[in-house]
């Protein structure tokens, strides 16, 4: 599963001066939204990086565009150091290098098909030399990786049949499926029941460790993206107003945003604070 | 004065104050086939003025218990058994469950509101807000003028931040947390003793929803309101409430002061639910980055 052994050592996919621009239409006016303001950073094996910050920030704008579901106004996304096409082959290519799971496993899944064809596909595209059985040998074990075991059991369900959490390990199984080196999760847990949460974060990093992906985070959960990466970055506003190791950006931050985004995550060491804050006149 | 006996005995914390709603044994069930228990035998007792948390993760049934309180409940949803009971203000007890007709419409929004899940997609695109204020009034107050309904909005409106000029605004012009606060403004219209919030910061940005809870909390102070805060934010609940039941399956397996929830929790589930939630500073709680889940599989 684990990606040709010799492109580990220079293995690293780069956002270089990511711009986006998105027009906007009312009526007759046009404007021009600025979602991402020149962002860089490299993602490489065996680290994850954590991207937040509120709605519109831009990170599943950035999200979109390291994945190529989205063209940059201007800036390019460099795999291993080179500019890959942005379509036919060379874009079938970059897909089998980095993939992506969204943020909602109840419609990022075809509900007409079961579980075991939305592995096979990838599975087929990017191996068309496999016989038929050895595609569903491997799809098998995919599931078994995300722990939806015994796979025959899942194999064929469809995904109604399951609950989110299995879904979303479905999709995580599906991103693996071409053997790629980067994960792209953009926001993987946010519909998630709580106490499942952690399970499927878990399975991520386990699952990171092994194939040492290297993986961008998106999230708005500072906790987790503290636990979960090595490096976050604060988005506002299209722009990346921090960025730190993890420990040093959520215990020290420094800028004024990284601040109010902290001050306002529940924490429940403040328990009875805000009350008798606001019984202070606060 | 006699009300107090029915303390609950639960409750040591001597801060408690009377209590403005009890509910005792309720049982709620969706009467499909097979027939769905959504809610059973729950006991909750809010006490006048304080914040009491219901926490529970998607399908515990916290919504449909808190629907019943207000006698919201729409078929297949039946209160199969319990009782609750409204300890009003003016000292009259009313068995809420055996409301009927007018003195049921009389009682709702009156005495207890409630700020829907999602509410802020619930107010009518096609109506200005001043209209969607007005309208509460002339349906519970037909005696107030207009130019009183005027006063009152505009009035509610600066209780909850939200410019009073924002009455001949459409919905669609106002952001999502202003939309949040329209709606806690127009549940706070009747002057209420009871507000039941279901969700209402879920869908907001945490700096949109830290602003909306201090408002909440500010509220409560100078209105003297009591709240049941329904999430399933269980570190939010910690950081503002008073009270904490934490519902699994239909059941209330356990309450307690947010301190004692927090460092002591009893229950396995409230314990497994903590944990569910990574420290923001300190601890990692059930994350462990080296990647052997805790918990095992979902």
């Amino acid at each position: 599963m684990s990606g040709p052994a010799t492109a580990t050592a220079t293995s690293t996919l780069e956002a270089r001066h990511l711009v986006k621009d998105f027009r906007l239409r009312s009526g007759t006016k046009v404007r021009t939204l600025h979602a991402v303001k020149d962002v860089s950073f490299t993602l490489e094996p065996g680290r994850t990086i954590a991207l937040v910050g509120e709605s519109g920030s831009g990170k599943s704008t950035i999200a979109r565009m390291m994945a190529k579901l989205e063209t940059p106004s201007s800036g390019e996304v460099l795999l291993d150091g080179r500019v890959s096409a942005t379509r036919g082959g060379g874009l079938a290519r970059y897909r089998r290098d980095v993939q992506m799971v969204f943020q909602d496993p109840f419609s990022s899944l075809n509900p007409f098909h079961p579980i075991l064809h939305h592995l096979e596909r990838p599975l087929r595209i990017h191996n068309p030399r496999l016989s038929s059985r050895q595609i569903r040998e491997r799809a098998e074990e995919l599931l078994e990786r995300v722990r939806l075991s015994p796979a025959a059991t899942f194999a064929d369900r469809r995904p109604h049949e399951l609950s989110g959490g299995q879904r979303q390990r479905v999709a995580i199984a599906r991103a693996l499926a071409p053997g790629s080196r980067f994960i792209i999760a953009d926001e993987p847990v946010s519909m998630l029941d709580v106490s499942i949460r952690l399970g499927v974060l878990n399975l991520l990093a386990e699952l990171q460790r092994q194939e040492h992906l290297g993986v961008l985070y998106i999230t708005h959960d500072l906790a987790t993206a503290r636990h979960f990466s090595d490096e976050i970055l604060v988005m506002y506003r299209g722009e990346i107003v921090e960025r730190g190791p993890s420990e040093q950006v959520i215990l020290d931050p420094q800028h004024d945003y990284t601040k109010t985004l902290l001050e306002a995550a529940a924490d429940p060491d403040r328990l009875g604070r805000l009350r008798d804050d606001v019984r202070n006149g606060g | 004065m006699n009300a107090m006996n029915a303390m609950n005995a639960m409750n040591a914390t001597a801060a408690l104050g009377e209590p403005v709603l009890t509910a005792r044994d309720v049982s709620i069930e969706y009467e499909v086939d097979p027939p769905v228990k959504a809610v059973r035998g729950a006991s909750i007792t809010l006490h006048r003025g304080e914040i009491l948390g219901l926490a529970g993760e998607s399908g515990c049934g916290k919504t449909t218990l808190a629907y019943g309180l207000n006698r919201l409940l729409k078929a297949p949803a039946l209160m199969t058994g319990g009782e609750v009971v409204f300890h009003d203000a003016s000292g009259d007890d009313i068995d809420v469950v055996a409301l009927d007709g007018e003195a049921l419409r009389r009682f709702r929004w009156n005495k207890v509101s409630m700020v829907f899940q999602g509410s802020m997609n619930s107010l009518n695109p096609v109506m200005n807000v001043r209209k969607q204020l007005h309208d509460v009034f002339t349906t519970h107050r037909p005696a107030m003028k207009r130019a009183e309904r005027e006063a009152r909005s505009a009035e509610l409106l600066t209780l909850v931040g939200v410019d009073p000029t924002r009455l001949s605004s459409f919905p669609h012009e106002l952001s999502g947390g202003m939309r949040q606060r329209v709606m806690i403004a127009m549940a706070l219209a009747l002057d209420p003793q009871v507000m039941i919030m279901d969700e209402p910061t879920t869908a907001l940005d945490v700096v949109v929803q830290r602003g909306i809870i201090r408002e909440i909390m500010r509220l409560r102070e100078r209105l003297g309101f009591a709240v049941i805060f329904i999430t399933h934010d269980l570190p939010l609940l910690i950081e503002i409430s008073d009270r904490i039941a934490i519902m699994l399956d239909g059941e209330i397996i356990e309450q307690g002061d947010a301190e004692q929830i927090y460092r002591a929790p009893g229950h396995p589930y409230t314990r497994r639910l903590l944990s569910s939630f990574p420290s923001l500073r300190g601890d990692r709680g059930d994350f462990i980055r080296t990647g052997v889940a805790a918990g095992g599989a979902a």
